[in-house]
């Protein structure tokens, strides 16, 4: 191929060649990578959305005892229950049941991270929406109105998830995470919020 | 050559590649477009304009898919979704920046793209249809521009778009009607905004993207044409290919990357720092929202249209303006039929050529800024002799173009560096 | 020399020439600020307001300004409290004090509260959202109209402007520059071989000073109209901070390139 296309057969650096030319792609993919940022970045909720999605307000003195609310944030509905004192205590007793009674592995504030998942045990604060595929469980107080043993709580219509009156997973349920547990705070003792807390809003 | 540069033939490979190239011919697909693909080796800086051109096809699809998710196409949502776009969307401000430079790189690009043509006679047989396809990419692209440019709906949007739909409106007979029809209403209005949207997004781009497609295929079986303007595949060497040829693969990937690198340079400064270019790129009425009520006090397309828009004004009869605008731009079509001369290359052309050539493009310049003028006075006569000069340059070249002509080298011109 | 680059050189050599042309007109419109002018607001079409949107203590005075003179009946429908507080670095509780109005939450936008169809009534138009008037007629605009308000009993509101005659917005500003009368002259013109007469723009005579002094009332339009430019385009700080680094990494990138490029070319001959 001496003569051909005027592409000579001189000795060339190879191993220059080689260097340079990765050098290049490397360059070159690390350029393409900052710039998809942009373009991924796009798909994260827009500054509306944030706003849209801001903490939100609830007036509790019109929630009655053994009552559910149900108010949205961030597109979600939040489930805010007001426990009597015997809802409460139904909370107890069926650990065994549960997968993870002591709230380990799922999402919740450090402040819910108790057995009834809530600051104060009279009101109790959810995301309702369920960790198996996201439908809206039910609400199921009574006791045995499921079955028997049925200590209250929430039914998902779905795929048949049941969690107890704290929000928490029972055994033999396709969803296996308690419900969500927003950040909220009582700025007056009647008044909620939620999505923002003592450390700034979520 | 004794190694494989990198690129070239690929090793007899084993496993999932063997797979798939017995299925699909990936392998013989990038021998035969890149390794395979033998170009003069005498290209030079205009040659940069076609790979660039692809650049920014694909710069505007990924930009324009992006923009498109956050637009919100209707008269009363379209201006402020913009506006979203640009504040509250992240770096929706960039995206809208890179797409709205983008549309003024794609016509630089373009446009050089076309002059390098001339230079070196491009279009001159074999080369006709390649040309012809060229061409309509470039017809496909200024009604994409055109339909883009009245997406933010601000009033400029508006007043461009009457202004442009109306000039169908002096076809005799069926004018007033087709006006209509295009608008889809007595004037611009969401009928027209909602259809413009979609062949914005959708129709024209197709049609761009197989455009450029035959134009791609129709090179690949001409080959390039190069600054001597001499056939290369006239003098194969003994290895069956062209003695002045080089694989495009590795020799021009590693240039054209050069370019590329050249271009996002100075496309980065545009964005970053002047994205509005002083009113060139994004013009300061299109930030107020459209306004029937309201035409901008001055008002003028954006500046890859100027020349055009010059001519138009320039003559003082409706219909023969419109008619001369669109002549302005078919003419190109004619221009492998008009060249007479015996060379391609300007290199070996005669004088008169070269003096047309360089008038032709002093021209287009001028006519462009002064398109941007406000159509009074001096710059409606600039505007009628420059517009002379344009015609003149093609209605009679089939008399000054043979003129002179040397004879071209038997071999391309090529000093390595 | 080969013909086409002479051709090219003689095509650039006309843009170059074009461009200077242009260049050396828009400085002369640029000019010094024209400070040594014996005529007050003579050669007020050539004011230019020389903001910069980097310095936050003059855009937050800005924002200050804003919500003082221009909410009233202006509104900012594209930027919201939040990201003015967030932008321009004023703690939440200040921005909750100073700026945004009672009732009115952080992530509202910044709406004026005077009803559309009251402004209407009052001044004959709606007065205009403000959050892209920056853009639109450029910021030298906002200025040379803050800077150009005079008496004038003809007009509806008292005040008429330079930049904008006739226009409907009331000289808010009045109580902080004072109130100044133009003064015209009468200079005949040649038109068509007709002499019309023509009232132009003299100088403005003071007539009571405001609170400001000049160069204080001149650093308060200027703060405003900074604010205004900011509103105008809020990430254009980010975008020229990141601007620098995108065009340092092409740099590098296109250098790898071009070595790479020289080193192939080596077997071209």
């Amino acid at each position: 191929m001496a003569d051909h296309a005027g592409v000579a057969d001189e000795q060339v650096d190879l191993d220059r060649r080689k260097f340079l030319t990765r050098a290049t792609v490397a360059t070159g993919a690390v350029g393409a990578a900052f710039a998809a940022v942009p373009f991924i970045e796009s798909w994260f909720p827009s500054e509306r959305a944030r706003a849209q999605g801001a903490p939100a307000e609830m007036d509790l003195s019109k929630l009655d005892a053994g009552q559910m609310a149900i108010t949205i944030w961030r597109k979600q509905p939040i489930y805010v229950v007001r426990r009597t004192p015997d809802m409460v205590t139904r909370i107890a007793g069926h650990d065994a049941d549960l997968k993870d009674p002591n709230s380990e592995s799922s999402v919740q504030p450090e402040y819910a991270k108790n057995p009834d998942r809530s600051r104060s045990a009279e009101f109790l604060v959810l995301v309702g929406v369920c960790t198996h595929l996201g439908c809206l469980p039910k609400q199921r107080f009574s006791q045995g109105e499921l079955y028997p043993s049925w200590p209250g709580g929430f039914f998902c219509p779905c795929h048949g998830s049941r969690f107890d009156l704290a929000g928490r997973v029972f055994n033999g349920s396709p969803a296996s995470i308690n419900l969500r547990v927003p950040p909220y705070y009582y700025p007056k003792p009647t008044t909620l919020v939620i999505g923002a807390d003592e450390k700034g809003s979520a | 050559m004794a190694t494989t540069l990198p690129g070239g033939t690929q090793p007899e490979k084993k496993g999932l590649w063997a797979w798939i190239n017995k299925r699909l011919p990936v392998t013989e697909f990038i021998q035969d477009q890149l390794t395979g693909y033998y170009a003069p080796k005498n290209f030079n800086i205009w040659y940069f304009f076609g790979s660039l051109a692809l650049v920014v096809l694909v710069l505007q699809l990924v930009t324009g898919i992006f923009l498109t998710m956050f637009y919100k196409v209707g008269e009363a949502t379209a201006f402020d979704s913009v506006e979203y776009i640009m504040r509250e969307v992240d770096f929706g401000w960039l995206i809208r920046y890179l797409h709205s430079t983008g549309a003024s790189a794609f016509f630089i690009v373009v446009y050089l793209h076309m002059f390098r043509a001339f230079l070196y006679g491009s279009y001159r047989k074999p080369r006709e249809l390649l040309w012809l396809f060229g061409m309509a990419v470039y017809l496909a692209l200024m009604a994409e521009a055109f339909m883009g440019y009245v997406l933010p709906w601000g009033n400029m949007s508006f007043w461009g778009a009457q202004v442009i739909v109306n000039l169908f409106g002096t076809i005799p007979g069926i004018g007033p009607g087709l006006v209509e029809w295009i608008r889809g209403d007595y004037g611009i209005a969401d009928a027209t905004l909602n259809r413009f949207f979609s062949l914005h997004v959708v129709a024209i781009p197709l049609a761009l993207l197989g455009l450029v497609a035959l134009h791609l295929v129709a090179l690949r079986r001409t080959g390039s044409n190069n600054p001597d303007g001499i056939e290369i595949k006239e003098k194969i060497g003994p290895d069956g290919h062209p003695l002045d040829g080089i694989p495009f693969h590795p020799y021009y990937t590693v240039k054209d990357v050069v370019g590329v690198g050249v271009f996002f340079i100075l496309f980065a400064i545009v964005v970053f720092f002047v994205p509005t270019l002083g009113g060139l790129f994004l013009e300061g009425p299109n930030f107020e929202p459209a306004n029937p009520m309201s035409t901008p006090e001055h008002i003028a397309p954006v500046w890859y249209f100027t020349p055009f828009y010059a001519i138009l004004r320039a003559v003082p009869d409706q219909r023969m303006g419109a008619l001369l605008m669109f002549l302005a731009v078919v003419l190109f079509l004619f221009v492998p039929w008009l060249d007479r001369s015996p060379a391609k290359s300007i290199r070996y052309k005669g004088l008169p050529s070269k003096v047309a050539l360089f008038l032709f493009a002093v021209s287009f310049i001028v006519l462009g800024y002064l398109g941007l003028q406000p159509a009074e006075g001096l710059y409606v006569a600039l505007a009628r002799i420059f517009a002379a000069i344009y015609f003149a340059f093609f209605l009679l070249m089939p008399f000054y173009s043979p003129i002179g002509a040397k004879q071209p080298p038997e071999r391309v011109v090529y000093h390595a560096h | 020399m080969r013909t086409e680059t002479r051709l090219v050189g003689r095509m650039a050599a006309l843009i170059a020439a074009l461009l200077v042309g242009s260049l050396a007109l828009a400085a002369e419109e640029a000019g010094p600020g024209k400070e040594e002018a014996p005529k007050a607001g003579s050669g007020w079409q050539h004011w230019h307001v020389n903001n910069n949107v980097t310095d936050v203590a003059s855009v937050q005075r800005g924002a200050r300004n804003f919500t003082s003179y221009c909410l009233g009946c202006h509104s900012l429908k594209y930027e919201r409290w939040s990201r003015l507080g967030t932008d321009l670095a004023i703690p939440d509780k200040l921005m909750e004090r100073d700026l945004i109005p009672p009732g009115d939450k952080p992530t509202d936008y910044i709406l004026t509260s005077m009803p559309a169809t009251d402004a209407a009534n009052w001044f004959g138009k709606t007065p205009p959202d403000l959050s892209l008037m920056a853009r639109a007629r450029g910021r030298d605009y906002l200025y040379q109209f803050l800077k150009t308000f005079y008496v004038d009993g003809t007009r509806p509101t008292g005040a008429n402007n330079l930049r904008l005659p006739t226009t409907a917005m009331p000289h808010v500003l009045s109580e902080l520059e004072g109130l100044k009368v133009a003064v015209f002259r009468e200079e005949s013109k040649n038109e068509g071989g007709q002499v019309v007469k023509e009232q132009v723009f003299d100088h403005f005579e003071t007539v009571a000073p405001g609170r400001l002094t000049e160069a204080e009332y001149d650093a308060f339009v200027r703060d405003t109209v900074n604010f205004l430019d900011y509103v105008g385009e809020p990430t254009q700080a980010a975008r020229r901070a990141l601007g620098v680094w995108v065009v340092l990494f092409l740099l590098l990138f296109t250098w790898l390139a071009w070595m790479v490029k020289k080193e192939y070319w080596k077997d071209v001959h």
